[in-house]
Formats: structure tokens, sequence, C-alpha cells
């Protein structure tokens, strides 16, 4: 479902990708796991085509990037820590509103499946700025679903959240990948990571220096994994 | 709190033609701003007032007799116009930045240049909102009759090219941590020839000018006006994109 190959991103002299190989078969849900600085919004922000690559090459669905950018945007939903939503429209409004960017078909009904998805049914008239940050990113959530896509990335989404809002935000990642979508999850978090992937990568400074599945990992855990994977 | 069974309807993504998607995007983008306005007045508000004092200061500080004011006339309105007009470009966009929203509307299957016209429209009806208060008051404090249809249709060419261009350089500048500061700089240089124009062709038709006269600058400024959008039609993808 995604091919990255060779993928090198420079800004000016500074390289934060230096040459990223990744790949992700249909239905699996990958954590991307990494210190700070390490590229994973970066990268995260060229697999959505919100930013070219300098070098290297990346397809998804079968779509290459850049020069096929609008199909491929037509198959990705993307959550960032920011919610990507109005706070002066209603949370019925602005699923309305990206409903129509994407050309959605029955949109009313959609709107209110998703809604009801995320849990918001019964605030949909309400304004987002008078939402929580936890129910701000689940509505996040419903936007990114709204037009059904094949592949789903998350960067991180659990940022700013406490507790319950991130327990209710896990149903709702469940939800989203148990349809059988591709996932793709930038987090810190390793506990929830551990708890959603079925694969862990590591992204360490600008390349992949380590990968495994949940099978893989059943002998050692995750954090060891982790820290044996930036060690080395 | 979430069932499982309510997404399982899979959604085909509306196979229509290009240009009907196109009209839908650029009509979603002006209906979003209209509707999000209407409610916070954030950025209406702050035009308005703005062009109010603009008008206001200037009928105290230049206290000119009434053959002189109707010489002056076209260059405060032009002024007025292209201050407050910037406060709005940069508000508009800056709406889109901070919540990540331009992100959201950049992963739209659509193409961007739906966006830009979309903003533009949206930025044109609150210059046009702003100018349409501003006309009549300036009309009384100035003892000027603006009210002419050649005027108008010169107010309404001459916001146009602000408005196409100043969305493009806007949202240039969005990105820049200095946003505030940089779009006026960006700006005002580049609408010079749409500002020179706009104002005498206004003073034309405020001063009873030969056609002959007023047709020039009538014709520069839609031929900027042509121009400006069509650049930035074609350079806006790659504004936005890093």
């Amino acid at each position: 479902m995604i091919t990255v190959k060779k993928l090198v991103k420079r800004f000016g002299l500074k390289t934060i990708l230096r040459g990223v190989d990744f790949e992700v078969q249909p239905g699996e849900f990958v954590a991307l796991l990494g210190p700070n600085g390490a590229g994973k919004t970066t990268f995260l922000r060229i697999l959505s085509s919100l930013s070219r690559p300098s070098l290297g090459d990346v397809m998804i669905a079968g779509y290459k990037l850049p020069h096929e950018a609008a199909q491929v945007r037509a198959r990705l939903g993307v959550v960032s820590h920011l919610p990507l939503l109005y706070g002066d429209l209603t949370a019925n409004e602005n699923l309305r509103f990206y409903g129509r960017m994407y050309n959605i078909p029955d949109l009313e009904l959609r709107t209110t499946e998703v809604l009801e998805m995320v849990g918001l049914e019964s605030r949909r008239r309400d304004l987002v700025r008078t939402f929580s940050r936890g129910m701000q990113q689940r509505l996040a959530i419903g936007r990114a679903v709204l037009h059904d896509p094949d592949v789903v990335l998350f960067d991180e989404p659990y940022t700013g959240l406490d507790q319950d809002a991130s327990s209710m935000l896990d149903e709702v990642l469940k939800t989203v990948a148990a349809k059988g979508r591709t996932v793709v999850m930038t987090s810190h978090d390793l506990a929830r990571a551990e708890d959603l992937a079925t694969r862990f990568d590591i992204l360490s400074r600008g390349v992949i220096s380590a990968s495994a599945s949940r099978k893989e990992l059943k002998k050692t855990n995750l954090l060891a994994f982790y820290k044996q994977a930036l060690a080395s | 709190m979430v069932d499982k069974t309510t997404e399982i309807r899979s959604v085909p993504l509306e196979r229509r033609s290009h240009k009907s998607s196109f009209i839908k995007a650029v009509g979603a983008v002006v209906w979003k701003d209209l509707r999000a306005e209407f409610r916070s007045r954030e950025l209406f508000s702050a035009m308005l007032v703005f062009s109010l004092l603009i008008i206001l200061i200037f009928n105290f500080a230049l206290e000119l007799d009434i053959k002189t004011r109707q010489s002056v006339t076209s260059g405060v309105l032009w002024a007025t116009f292209a201050f407050a007009g910037t406060l709005g470009l940069n508000r508009s966009m800056a709406i889109e930045k901070d919540r990540g929203c331009l992100d959201g509307l950049l992963l739209a299957p659509v193409d961007r240049s739906a966006i830009y016209f979309g903003k533009v429209i949206s930025n044109l009806a609150f210059m046009l909102i702003v100018e349409l208060i501003v006309l009549p008051v300036y009309s009384v404090l100035y003892t000027v009759n603006l009210f002419q249809p050649g005027l108008l249709l010169v107010i309404l060419l001459g916001s146009i090219g602000y408005a196409g261009v100043g969305t493009l350089l806007a949202a240039m500048s969005v990105q820049t941590r200095t946003r505030d500061i940089l779009l006026p700089i960006l700006l005002f240089p580049v609408v010079i020839p749409v500002l020179l124009s706009a104002v005498k062709a206004s003073s034309g038709f405020l001063n009873g000018a030969d056609w002959e006269e007023i047709v020039l600058p009538l014709n520069l400024l839609i031929a900027y006006d042509i121009i400006f959008i069509a650049l930035a039609f074609m350079v806006f993808d790659n504004v936005v994109e890093e």
C-alpha cells in the first residue's frame, strides 16, 4: 500500500531524512517511533503530499508522489496534533465543509455516521471552539475518515490529551483500524503504540534504524527494542 | 461510546467532472469563510473600524475646503481600502494557519487553485461589504457624491485586483513568523499598478473627465486584474507547498 525508497528531505543545508526505505502492506498498523527531531513529522508530511521529497520515490495505493498527489489525497486521511478544524463552525458544519471538498455523496448521512462513530452525535450543532481537546481530536479523526480513505496517517494523535481522552481516542483508533485500513502512526507513547500497532519501525537520525512485527517482539518488549534500536 | 457497526459503508468519491468538483470546492471555501465570519465577525469588524478611523483621521488632518476635498477623494479612498484590505487578508490566512486548517484544505483532492479562488472570492466579499459601508460615511463626512456607476465599477475592479494578488501573497507570508509585517511589505510594491490605475480612473469619474482620459487607466486596471489572477492561479500550488 505504501512504498518509500531512498527518501531524502533537505531544508536548505539541513538534511532531515537521509534515505528512508519503508514499506507497508494493506491493512497493517505501523507505529513509527523515534526521538524528537528524528524526522517523523517531516516523513508523514511527505506521505500526505504536503511536502515534496528532495530525492527518492514515494508510492501510495499505486500512485506516485508528487506527480499524482490528487489521487493519493483522495485515498488518504490525516490526523495531526493540530485539529485542522474551524472553531467558528459547528461539528456538523466542519464535516460538511470537508465533505464538499472531497465531493462525498449523501453527505448528510455520512456526516451522521461519522459523528456517531466518534461519539459526538449529540454535539453536532455545537461550535468546535467549545469542545475539549479530546473531543476536537475525536472530531479530527472523523474528518480524516469522512471519505473512507484506504490509508490513515496519525501524527502524534495523543499530544495534549488527558488519560480519559486518550482512552477514548484508543477506541476510535481501533475502530478506524478495524475496517482493514492501512494505518501509520507516529507517537512517543510506547505503551499505546504497543497496544494498537501490528508493526513497529524506529526512525532515528533520518533513517529507519529498526523494524519488528508484533510477533517478532514476543520475546522482548517494545521499550527494550526501542532503546536497542536507538543505541545501535 | 464507539459503535463499530456504524462505519460499515464504503464511501465512493463522487465521479463528477473536474470542472464540477472545482466549482464545488470553490463554493465550499467561500461558504465556510462567510459562515465562520458571520459567527465571529472578527475580520469584518476589524476592517470596518480601521477603515472608518482612517477616513476620520484624514478628515480632521487635512481640513480641506469643498473643492479640494473632491480632488483628494480618490487618493483617500484607495489608501483606506488598501490598508483595511491588508488587515483582512492577513487575518483571513492566519485563521487557516493557526489551527492547521490550511493543511486540511491542502489535503483535499481538488485542484489547489480552487482553494485560491475560494479565498479570493471571500476576501473580495469582505472588502466590498466594508467599502459599501465606508462609501456613504465618506460621502457625508466629505460632502462628495460617491454613488456614480463609473466609480463603483472602478472600486469593484480595483478590489478584484487587490484581493487577487493579496490572497496569493498572504498565503506566502502566512508561512513565516513575521507574517503581519511581511504582507504589506510584499503587497504594496506589487499592487502599485492596480492602485495607480484605480486612483487615476476614480479621479476621472469624480472630476467628470472625458472618457478618453478614463479609458486608459480603466483598461490597465482590467489588464492587471487578469494578469495578476492568472499568475496567482499558476503559482499558488508552489507557494503553499513546502
